[in-house]
Parts: C-alpha cells; sequence; structure tokens
C-alpha cells in the first residue's frame, strides 16, 4: 500500500512573506497611491465624518423618523427581492445549462442587460411597461411594488451568474454516481447537487443584496421618491446632500459602507471555503 | 446465471456503439470488458447500471428483467473513471450516502461504514474531504461507497484509468484480493490486455460494438478466436501467413526443412530480451529470445536465419482484412 | 455522447423553462423594447432632434470622453493589481484583493458623496490645496472621470484574476530560460494568454462607464451644456416632460450597452480556449 499522502495544502497556506521585486514593488506602490486616492482616503472621509460630531449627532441622523423609513424600506425590500432571487437564479442557471431550445441565446443577452445598462435606463424602461401608459394596465409608479421590481431588475445577473459555471462543471458522473446507489431524482438534486451549489448562491445572493441596498438610478423616475413612502437610503443620502446636511449624509452613508463591508468579508470568507474543498 | 445481455443494440446518432450483444456474465467471478477505446465496453457496462438504456435487447440481473429499471432500482454498485466523488461530504459521508437514502438505521450506517473504511484501508480518512485524498484513495473510497449498498453487481468503468502506473499496479492487485473477499460478481471495464489477463476470471473481448471472444485468460491467450483476439492480447508478426508471437518464433542459423530464410536487418536489446528484425521475401518478422540465446546464435545484423514456429505455438491464419480502413 | 437515460426532460423541465421564459420576458425583454418602440414613435425624428440639441452632443461628448478615460485608467491599474495579486506575496495581498471588490457594492451616491468629502473644492480634505495650484475637480472633469473609474474599478481585474491564476508560471519561467527578459515576457506571454479577459472586461468597464449617473450626479454639479452627461440628460429630459428625448437619449445608451453585451456573448467561447 502507498504512504500516507497529504491533501494539496500548499494551495491553501499563504506566506506572509513579501516576494516583491524592486520593479514590482515600485508598481505595487503606484497602484496603492492610485488606490487610495481614488478609493480609500475618500471613504475613510465618509467614516471620519458620520462620526466627526460625536454618537448622539450620528445616531440623531441615522433614527431620524424619515431617514428610519428610509433604511427600512431599502433593506427589507433588499431582503425580499434577494429571497426571490434565491429561487429563480438557480432556476435560471439551470434552464440556461441543462435545458436546450431555439432562443436560449437570446436568454443568455436578458440576463446581462440589467448589468450593463444604465440604471437611469433601466428605470426608463420599467417606466414603460409598469408606468401610466402601460400596455398591460399595471401602474406601480410612486408605489413600493416599483421599489421591489427595480430591486429586481437590476440584481437579476448576480445569482445566475454564480451559480451557472458551478452547474457547468458539475460532474454528470456524479449524479449517475448517487443514482446507481439508489438516490432519485429529487434527493440526487438536495443531496448532492445543491449543496455543491451553495456557495454560489450564498455569493451571489450577498452580491444581489448588496447591490439592492445601494441601488439609487433605477429609481429615480420609478419610484418617486415619497417620503416614508418610496424613499431608499441613497436618496436620502442625496437630499442631505444637497440640503449641505454633509454630516447627517454621511452619518446615512457609513451604515450603508458598513453592509457592503460586512458582504465583501462574507465573500471572502465564502471563497476560501470553496478553495479548501478543492 | 448473474448477468443476462441478449441482443442489445445501441446506437449514438449514425454511430453504433453496440450491435446485438449477447453475454452471460457468471456470478461471483470478476470479468472484464476488454476492447480498444471507443469499442463500446464503457456504453455495455453503462446500460448494464442503467445509465444508459439500449435501443433494443433485454437485460436481466439475478434472473430478473432489469431492461426497464432505473438506475436507482437496479442495485449495482458502479465505479467511474474520474471517481465522481461528493465534494462536499467527508469519506464517511461518501461512503454512507446509499445506506441513507435506503434509510437504515444511524447505528448500522456507522458500523458498516466503519467496517468498509477498514477494508479499502482508509479508515484514518473518515472524516476528511475528498480533496484531501489522493487519486488512488479516491477511488478506494468510490469502491467503498459502491460497496456500501451490497449491490448485487458491482461495475467498474476503467476504474484505474486517471490513475499513475505504479499506483495502478497496486490498485489492481488489490481489487483481485478484494474480490476473493468479498465475492461480490463485478464486471470491469479495460482497455489495457495486461490488466485484465492479470486480474480476471474471465475476458470479454468488445470491439466495434461486437462481442469478439469470451472466455478465460488462458483460452484467450492460447486459443484466440481470430486475428482480432489474438493481435490485441498480445504482439504478432506474421510467418508463413499466419499470426504469431514473436517469442514461438524458431530462430536457427542453419538451414531447415520448411523453414522461411532472411536476413537479420535490425537487433535490438531490452533488458535481458533480444529483439531481431528478420527481412525475408515476404517482409520483415519480428522475433523475440533471451539475450543468453542470441549470444549463443551469434545473432547480429547481416546474418542469415531461418525461421520457423516453435513447437506448440499459438498460430491463427491472417484473414483478409474484414475492418475498413 | 447523448446520455439518453440523463438527457430525458420530464415535464418539470419544460415547466421551468416556461417559468423562466415568462419571468425574463416581463422583467426584461418586453421592456426594454417597449423602450425601442416609443423611441422610434414618432419615426426617426426623436434620434435627430437629439443631435441638433448642442447641450446633447456636449453631454454625449463629455460622456465618452469620461468613459473612454476611465476605462483606460481602468485597465492599466487592473492589469497591474491582477499581475501584483496572482504572481506576487505582500503583506496585506488578501486585505487588498478583497477591498478591490468594495466599490462593486457600494452605492453610487455614497460614492460621490466620498469623493465630494475628499475633493470639494471648500472644505474637502484635499480639495482646497488642489484648487491652489490650480485642479478643479468636483463640479469638473476630473471629478466626473474618477467618479467613473471607482464604480467600475473592479471589473477588468475580475476577469483577468482567474485567467491570470489558471494560466500558471510555467510558460513564463520558459520564456526566462530561453532568455527573454521581464519586459518581453509580459508583451510577448502573459499580454496575449490573458487578452480575451482583459478585452471582456474592458467592454464590461465600458458599458458600466457609459451609464454611470447616481455618482456623477453628485461630483458633477449637473450643469447644462458643461458637466451634465448624456445619463443625467435623460433624469432632466424625462422630468421636464420631455419624454421623446428621453427615451431617444436613453435608446442610444441602451445601445450602446446592448452592443456591448452582443460584443462580450461572441467573445465569451474563444476565451475558452
Amino acid at each position: 500500500m502507498t504512504s500516507i499522502e497529504l491533501g494539496r495544502p500548499a494551495k491553501i497556506r499563504r506566506s506572509a512573506r513579501s516576494t516583491l521585486t524592486p520593479v514590482s514593488g515600485l508598481g505595487l506602490g503606484i497602484a496603492m497611491l492610485w488606490f487610495s486616492l481614488l478609493v480609500l482616503i475618500p471613504l475613510t472621509a465618509v467614516m471620519v465624518t458620520a462620526v466627526d460630531g460625536g454618537w448622539d449627532t450620528f445616531w440623531a441622523a441615522v433614527t431620524n423618523a424619515q431617514t428610519a423609513a428610509a433604511i427600512r424600506l431599502t433593506v427589507f425590500t433588499a431582503v425580499g427581492v434577494t429571497l426571490v432571487n434565491i429561487v429563480m437564479g438557480p432556476i435560471i442557471a439551470w434552464v440556461l445549462v441543462r435545458d436546450r431550445f431555439p432562443g436560449k441565446a437570446v436568454l443568455e443577452i436578458l440576463i446581462d442587460i440589467p448589468f450593463a445598462l444604465p440604471t437611469i435606463v433601466a428605470g426608463l424602461v420599467l417606466l414603460s411597461l409598469y408606468g401610466s401608459d402601460s400596455p398591460i394596465g399595471i401602474d406601480i409608479v410612486n408605489q413600493r411594488p416599483a421599489v421591489f421590481v427595480a430591486f429586481l431588475f437590476v440584481t437579476l445577473p448576480f445569482i445566475v451568474r454564480m451559480v451557472q459555471p458551478v452547474l457547468e462543471e458539475l460532474d454528470r458522473d456524479v449524479e449517475e454516481a448517487a443514482a446507481s446507489l439508489g438516490a432519485s431524482r429529487f434527493t440526487t438534486f438536495r443531496r448532492v447537487i445543491l449543496p455543491s451549489l451553495t456557495p454560489a448562491i450564498a455569493a451571489g445572493a450577498a452580491l444581489s443584496f448588496a447591490r439592492g441596498v445601494s441601488e439609487y438610478g433605477s429609481l429615480v423616475l420609478l419610484s418617486g421618491n415619497l417620503p416614508n413612502k418610496t424613499e431608499v437610503t441613497s436618496v436620502r443620502i442625496l437630499s442631505s446632500i444637497e440640503n449641505d446636511q454633509r454630516a447627517s449624509a454621511a452619518a446615512v452613508a457609513a451604515v450603508l459602507l458598513v453592509i457592503s463591508l460586512v458582504v465583501i468579508v462574507v465573500l471572502d470568507i465564502i471563497q476560501r471555503r470553496v478553495a479548501r474543498r478543492g | 446465471m448473474s448477468i443476462e445481455v441478449a441482443g442489445v443494440n445501441k446506437k449514438f446518432g449514425d454511430f453504433v456503439a453496440l450491435e446485438n450483444v449477447n453475454v452471460t456474465i457468471p456470478t461471483g467471478q470478476l470479468t472484464a470488458l476488454l476492447g480498444p477505446s471507443g469499442g463500446g465496453k464503457s456504453t455495455l457496462l453503462r446500460i448494464i447500471a442503467g445509465l444508459e438504456t439500449a435501443d433494443s435487447g433485454t437485460i436481466s440481473i439475478n434472473g430478473n428483467d432489469a431492461t426497464r429499471l432505473p438506475a436507482q432500482k437496479r442495485n449495482v454498485g458502479f465505479v467511474f473513471q474520474h471517481y465522481a466523488v461528493f465534494k462536499h461530504m467527508t469519506v464517511a459521508k461518501n461512503v454512507a450516502f446509499g445506506l441513507e437514502i435506503r434509510k437504515r438505521p444511524k447505528a448500522e450506517v456507522a458500523a458498516r461504514v466503519d467496517e468498509l473504511l477498514k477494508l479499502v484501508h482508509l479508515g484514518q480518512f473518515a472524516h476528511r474531504l475528498p480533496s484531501q485524498l489522493s487519486g488512488g484513495q479516491r477511488q478506494r473510497m468510490a469502491l467503498a461507497r459502491a460497496l456500501a449498498v451490497e449491490p448485487q453487481v458491482l461495475l467498474l468503468d476503467e476504474p484505474f484509468g486517471a490513475l499513475d502506473a505504479k499506483v495502478r499496479k497496486e490498485l489492481r492487485d488489490w481489487l483481485r484480493r478484494l474480490h476473493d473477499e468479498v465475492h461480490v460478481t463485478t464486471v470491469f471495464v479495460t482497455h489495457d490486455q495486461e490488466e485484465a489477463l492479470e486480474v480476471a476470471d474471465e475476458i470479454v473481448v468488445i470491439n466495434e460494438g461486437r462481442v469478439e471472444q469470451v472466455g478465460s485468460p488462458d483460452q484467450l491467450y492460447d486459443e484466440p478466436a481470430n486475428n482480432f483476439v489474438m493481435g490485441f492480447l498480445g504482439e504478432v508478426t506474421t510467418l508463413n501467413g499466419r499470426l504469431v508471437r514473436p517469442h514461438d518464433v524458431e530462430v536457427a542459423t542453419s538451414p531447415r526443412p520448411e523453414a522461411l530464410t532472411g536476413t537479420v536487418s535490425r537487433v535490438l536489446r531490452i533488458g535481458f530480451e533480444v529483439r531481431a528484425t528478420v527481412t525475408t521475401e515476404a517482409g520483415d518478422v519480428t522475433t523475440v529470445m533471451t539475450r543468453t540465446h542470441a549470444r549463443s546464435l551469434g545473432l547480429e545484423s547481416g546474418v542469415q536465419v531461418w525461421l520457423s514456429e516453435a513447437a506448440g505455438a499459438t498460430t491463427v491464419p491472417v484473414e483478409p482484412t474484414t475492418t475498413v480502413g | 455522447m447523448a446520455r439518453s437515460t440523463f438527457g430525458r426532460k420530464g415535464p418539470v423541465a419544460y415547466l421551468l423553462r416556461l417559468l423562466v421564459i415568462a419571468y425574463l420576458f416581463f422583467l426584461v425583454a418586453w421592456p426594454v423594447s417597449l423602450v425601442v418602440t416609443n423611441t422610434f414613435d414618432e419615426g426617426f425624428v426623436s434620434i435627430s432632434d437629439l443631435f441638433a440639441d448642442p447641450d446633447v452632443v456636449t453631454a454625449l461628448r463629455l460622456t465618452l470622453i469620461a468613459a473612454v478615460s476611465a476605462v483606460v485608467i481602468n485597465t492599466v491599474f487592473g492589469v497591474g493589481i491582477s499581475l501584483l495579486l496572482v504572481r506576487y506575496e505582500f503583506p496585506g495581498k488578501r486585505a487588498l484583493s478583497a477591498l478591490i471588490d468594495l466599490p462593486l457594492s457600494v452605492s453610487p451616491i455614497v460614492v460621490g458623496l466620498a469623493l465630494v468629502l475628499v475633493y470639494g473644492g471648500r472644505e474637502g480634505w484635499l480639495g482646497p490645496t488642489l484648487e491652489r495650484v490650480g485642479i478643479q475637480v468636483i463640479f469638473s472633469t476630473p471629478g466626473i472621470v474618477m467618479a467613473t473609474a471607482f464604480v467600475a474599478l473592479p471589473l477588468v481585474i475580475r476577469e483577468v484574476v482567474p485567467v491570470l491564476t489558471e494560466v500558471g508560471i510555467e510558460q513564463e519561467q520558459a520564456a526566462e530560460s530561453l532568455g527573454a527578459n521581464a519586459w518581453q515576457r509580459f508583451v510577448r506571454i502573459t499580454l496575449p494568454s490573458v487578452k480575451w479577459a482583459i478585452v471582456y472586461g474592458v467592454v464590461l468597464s465600458l458599458a458600466r462607464s457609459l451609464g454611470e449617473f447616481g455618482a456623477v450626479k453628485v461630483v458633477s454639479g449637473n450643469v447644462l451644456g458643461e458637466t451634465r452627461t448624456a445619463t443625467l440628460v435623460v433624469e432632466e429630459k424625462y422630468l421636464n416632460f420631455d419624454q421623446q428625448g428621453a427615451y431617444a437619449t436613453a435608446f442610444l445608451l441602451a445601445m450602446v450597452s446592448v452592443a456591448c453585451i452582443v460584443v462580450v456573448s461572441l467573445i465569451r467561447p474563444k476565451s475558452h480556449d
């Protein structure tokens, strides 16, 4: 019998030692400078401005009735939309990978449209079917369902595009192995396929939630931005900016930033888990 | 009679994968389906497992007609070339899968998994993920997983094909010993004639969708039914219009009755073996002998020799080429 | 080879197919096609009207300049960062690779606010200093470029990193053993192997950059004929009851992004070679 072979731990292990050469070190320096000027320093400025006036000012800004309503609406709607995506995303990916029918290539393009379409145009697009001139008589303008539909539109690609490659890579062998061991199709799906897709679904859900929470452009024309009704967090921040209330704008922005950071951390953890599974 | 394959045909589009295949695979034996790649042997195995449906014909397992039975109801163990491990489950969970599907009591599952992992020498890896195992270990795990459900038959599709030569040889010996312990009717697909000759009790040679011959390794080697079987089971050369194995060609340095004469054109030494190519009027003939023998004959390029079949040699008349190409 | 048993479709498969087609039809296909028909309600008039308006032309030009600048910056930066992340080890690498994704999940309004807080001419951290040496960022083109570059930052990197990881360093080492210096290895070996990933990333970045709205709205000041971009024109025209103009501008932008997607989907199979 062969000696005990250990898997491939080298793939996971990362040395903290630097392997930079003088040239690549300079490159990293320049890149970090630009990244700091463009992203890190401005985002830090948001956090600093948010807490500049002290905890009370921050808390007052965030718990202001209108702001709190906006945050609640944004978060709840984003959660709802993400739940819909968790169901629809894998189904769409499944049909795109496993089904075969004429016109499937068109569906592939439809999935990407929400990602590439300018958000303001996305709003206009939805307005044309679900606005006052709706050919099917559904008018949701200035109502809460408008926020839901807009989020649904802009978050469409995330789970689909995360799940699709995993589904493509999935060995048919594995499903056949499950069948030969006596598993029904449903059991095979639940116990073999779904667990393989879970990391991709989770990662897509995190992105979809983050995108929903931070959405702005598609709502401008669609939701009417009615306080306490259809006003989302981004709109609330914008009106603070326009009224030159930087501290409260930054306070609310900081809340969104924290949500984004949490999502980033979740994604990082998921990716590491997947790397270990191999 | 364990597995009965009768009149099975299978086409993929225009490609004929199996053509009127009739085979009986005996109970409790280790049977090899041997043949070149694309010859239809994997398709036959997958049809037996229910992973593929025959266009026509019947499959019966232990006397029960299984032709219309889906894979999950056939109670066969199947081992795939690329292991088909459940990546998200530990080694123990993989092995337990079939038993859990069958809703066996927890304690029984645990005991059986434990026993099987010991059998395949993976006892200490029960809680690892498959990604932490080597290829050979993964395949042993896949085997334990297939055996866990106590299948009526165990089917292995090129089980060692993805492994390197050394591990392959070890697993081959190990499979033979395992089968002697477990005695489950086993069918494995291979394109490696050495593997089939070494491991199997019975060999089914399949080529271009047809069964060429069925028999024990000795029968196949000593009494090949035709050119193809003769050629596929070992090296051959043509002498006096018959196929013969190079080591069955007798080489003499003086004229002999009914011997074919020719000139040694090339001598190659490989370890203890010497391969000499002799150019005759009827074309080149390859011969193989031991080094000592070659030295005693004084064999070297340019020497004239006389070639004849050794007494008791296996030969087959050269057929006019039946295959297209 | 066909796997008959497993390729067999049950009623569930058809049901799912129907569900997906209906969902995508009502959410994407029908609304998008309505924008096209609304634009051409009165023929090509609305499109030609658009180009007759000098303010719209200025806005389109500004959008193009900002998008192209942002894409160039992000491509150079993206390829460089990808190389550093894949080929080198350094402290803080994991944090950097996670932070790179941040712009994808930050609200565009927050992006705009963040840039204003640092580069704002009056109270920004760096803004007043920059204005003293004559550089105006906010309410000017540099701010629009920065906002656009911010939101599209990760797109090239997300495409290039996996491909770069996949191709490994063996080819580069082979080239090194054949006497190629670092620059030659980069140009002759590394760059060609990630070429399609870069193209894919650039196309996605371009689509995203042309369509940026929220962040640009905050930093640009939205001054007609000066710092108003195409997406801002759509909003302004719609709110001023010039629906035709809004639809026509939206159609132009949608055309470009759909063209980008089609290009991407044509490139995609080749990138698997």
